[in-house]
């Protein structure tokens, strides 16, 4: 146990959490306008799938990547009209989303399972990269890390600094405050449930062009639902939600730490750690009952209908 | 022109045609799909649809798969009934096929008479601790039971394929992560000679028809109906929602326990890692598709009985992957979800409009 090997828990730690970071930071701009999408677990299989066959069939990485974003956006349309046009239930829309997209991408995939591409190489950032330990932590990495990292910025800025950020509190706090003064309620929604969708079709290309250059039935393995968990987790707070996923992503290499203390645990009983610590936080945050009540947005999962505003 | 109105009372007429339109809808869908795959839609809706109904041994096939999605979906009727978002029949399905599996390997060769009512008890409880956990978590700590019951779903899969490799490995099965075959006195009888129609399936209609029974004739039922319509008019008439919710989780981990140690000592006969191809999942669209009403459960569980065995059938008669039915039923939820919207509203012609 040393310093280059903690170093070396901690870069896999991130690479482990980005996609839970992705799914989770498109999932706030979403719930914060009022929106609760269930389907990440679908669309994050969809946007893998899709991104798998498309750099597979080009060769071309990037374009595999706008294809996952543009397979979880036209998946979260599907969402959206449902549940905004048509006032179905939030719950039951995203478990169909689910359900749908298990599905669909087993289907779709299922003449490229067990086909492997290059994938993304890592990019080491000239400089910041020679810092010794936080370099090898932070700054070894391919683009889409990087990528969720400038995201992560971007999205704490427009969040806490902007009108943007205002106006899409404004929807999710009080939706009939914001339509009386002009905002036009569930587009801002539309657009909220869109851009969750491309960010969790990101996630699921990182799966498939990163984390593990393949395509496998069901590879996400529930990632989708942590990062669900990991937003009320995080009290729905930008930064709180990249400290979380990388905790998590601790969690799911847990075996490799282990190893290095030099103890073996089934594989399979550590495989579960991940979901158990899952459970395990969800109980935490959530016992202060008024503590949550006060941090969610207060039209989470409400549908919101403008015939009745007239 | 056409415009769209709310209705002022929703429509009983509408709430049992929608599944239908719903049902319709998707096999349009699949119309479509199979043209695109070049495969004959007839053939292939004759493949889905009425192969599985075809003779005695398909229906009893079919009756097979009917079991633990009914078994799952008549406990999540009641579920959502009282508000309770439980997505994890599957995770309790597969616990009480371990812990029924657990004992049935203890018997051994024993041919105690008491084996088999063991060996579904401890399923069943088994289903009951696995829904009582997260139900517990959050009527005390307020956690969110859709992902905690949904995690609890990984965490038996795992616990699972841990105990098929480890403790309940069959000694003598050259390693392969499967637990040995159980002995005959500790499996289902089976009714119908010549099928594999199993006790578990004269279990799974009871059960449904003491579900509706308790729904429509007893206070408790009454109760979870009125929570379900308005809760609170239950509050104000001072039902304990705690207490509802305890009986609504128990009773549906109990029956999805009771569906997992039906496949193990039923048609399977020894526990494996893929027990369930989803069936508590599936179990959600048969409760919605039965309008979350015990009785209307059976026919959906039927009708997601064939589309499974149709989709084993399409795989070997046609070639189209099996996961067209995961598909479909997704797309079958879709379609419920988005023709449940003329249950609140009306389409309505603007020459006859009078608002």
């Amino acid at each position: 146990m040393d310093a280059d090997f903690i170093a070396q828990i901690l870069f896999s730690a991130i690479k482990t959490g980005t996609p839970l970071l992705f799914i989770a930071l498109g999932e706030v701009i979403c719930e914060k306008s009022g929106v609760l999408n269930l389907g990440q677990e679908g669309m994050m299989l969809m946007g893998a799938v899709v991104g798998f066959l498309a750099a597979y069939s080009t060769g071309n990485m990037a374009f595999g990547v706008l294809a996952a974003m543009a397979m979880g956006c036209v998946m979260s349309l599907i969402f959206g009209v449902l549940v905004l046009h048509l006032g179905a239930n939030q719950v039951a829309t995203g478990l169909a989303l689910t359900i749908f997209g298990t599905g669909l991408s087993a289907f779709v995939g299922s003449d490229f399972v067990g086909k492997t591409i290059q994938g993304f190489n890592p990019i080491p950032i000239p400089y910041l990269s020679s810092i010794p330990y936080l370099g090898k932590i932070l700054f070894e990495h391919d683009l889409l890390v990087y990528l969720s990292f400038i995201m992560t910025v971007l999205i704490m800025y427009v969040t806490n600094k902007t009108r943007l950020g205002l106006t899409l509190k404004a929807v999710g706090e009080n939706p009939n405050a914001a339509n009386a003064i002009g905002i036009k309620v569930l587009r801002v929604r539309y657009l909220a449930i869109m851009f969750g969708g491309a960010m969790t079709g990101i996630a699921g290309a990182y799966m498939s062009l990163v984390y593990t250059p393949m395509w496998a039935e069901n590879m996400t393995a529930g990632r989708g639902w942590i990062a669900l968990a990991l937003v009320v987790f995080a009290s729905w707070r930008v930064g709180r939600i990249m400290l979380g996923a990388y905790l998590f992503g601790l969690a799911s290499i847990m075996h490799l730490v282990l190893q290095g203390f030099g103890w073996t645990i089934s594989t399979n009983l550590l495989a579960m750690l991940p979901y158990v610590a899952t459970v395990f936080v969800m109980v935490i945050i959530s016992a202060d009952k008024f503590k949550e009540k006060l941090l969610a947005p207060r039209s989470l999962g409400k549908p919101f209908d403008p015939r009745h505003m007239a | 022109m056409m415009r769209i109105q709310a209705r002022t009372q929703p429509s009983q007429l509408m709430t049992f045609v929608s599944p239908l339109l719903a049902i319709a809808l998707t096999l349009i869908f699949g119309c479509i799909l199979f043209s695109a795959l070049d495969k004959n839609p007839i053939e292939a809706l004759h493949v889905l649809l009425i192969t599985p109904l075809s003779d005695g041994y398909n229906v009893g096939e079919m009756l097979v798969k009917m079991c633990p999605l009914l078994l799952c979906a008549v406990g999540l009727s009641l579920c959502y009934r009282a508000n309770m978002w439980n997505i994890g029949a599957e995770g309790q399905l597969l616990a009480g096929a371990l812990g029924g599996s657990a004992v049935a390997l203890a018997f051994g060769d024993s041919t105690s008479a008491l084996a088999l009512p063991l060996t579904l008890l401890a399923g069943v409880a088994s289903g009951v601790a696995w829904s009582a956990v997260p139900t517990y978590l959050k009527l005390r700590f307020n956690s969110n039971l859709i992902l905690t019951t949904i995690m609890f779903n990984y965490i038996a899969f795992y616990l699972l394929v841990w105990a098929v490799n480890g403790p309940l490995r069959d000694p003598d099965g050259y390693g392969f992560p499967e637990s040995a075959m159980f002995s005959d006195q500790t499996m289902l009888p089976i009714l119908v000679a010549g099928t594999r129609i199993h006790l578990g399936i004269l279990l799974s209609l009871l059960s449904a028809v003491v579900a509706w029974f308790i729904l429509s004739k007893t206070h408790l039922g009454f109760q979870v109906r009125v929570f379900g319509s308005d809760e609170p008019a239950a509050t104000y008439a001072g039902f304990s929602s705690k207490k509802l919710s305890w009986f609504v989780m128990l009773l549906a981990g109990a029956l999805a326990g009771l569906a997992g140690v039906c496949e193990v000592t039923g048609p399977i006969g020894q526990l494996v890692p893929n027990v369930s191809p989803g069936y508590g999942y599936s179990a959600i669209i048969v409760a919605y598709l039965g309008r979350l009403h015990p009785l209307g459960a059976i026919i959906a569980a039927i009708f997601l009985a064939v589309l499974y065995m149709g989709g084993d059938l399409a795989q070997i008669q046609m070639n189209i992957p099996t996961a067209v039915i995961g598909m479909f039923q997704g797309v079958l939820l879709f379609f419920l979800l988005a023709c449940d919207f003329f249950i609140r509203n009306r389409l309505v012609f603007t020459h006859q409009a009078t608002a």
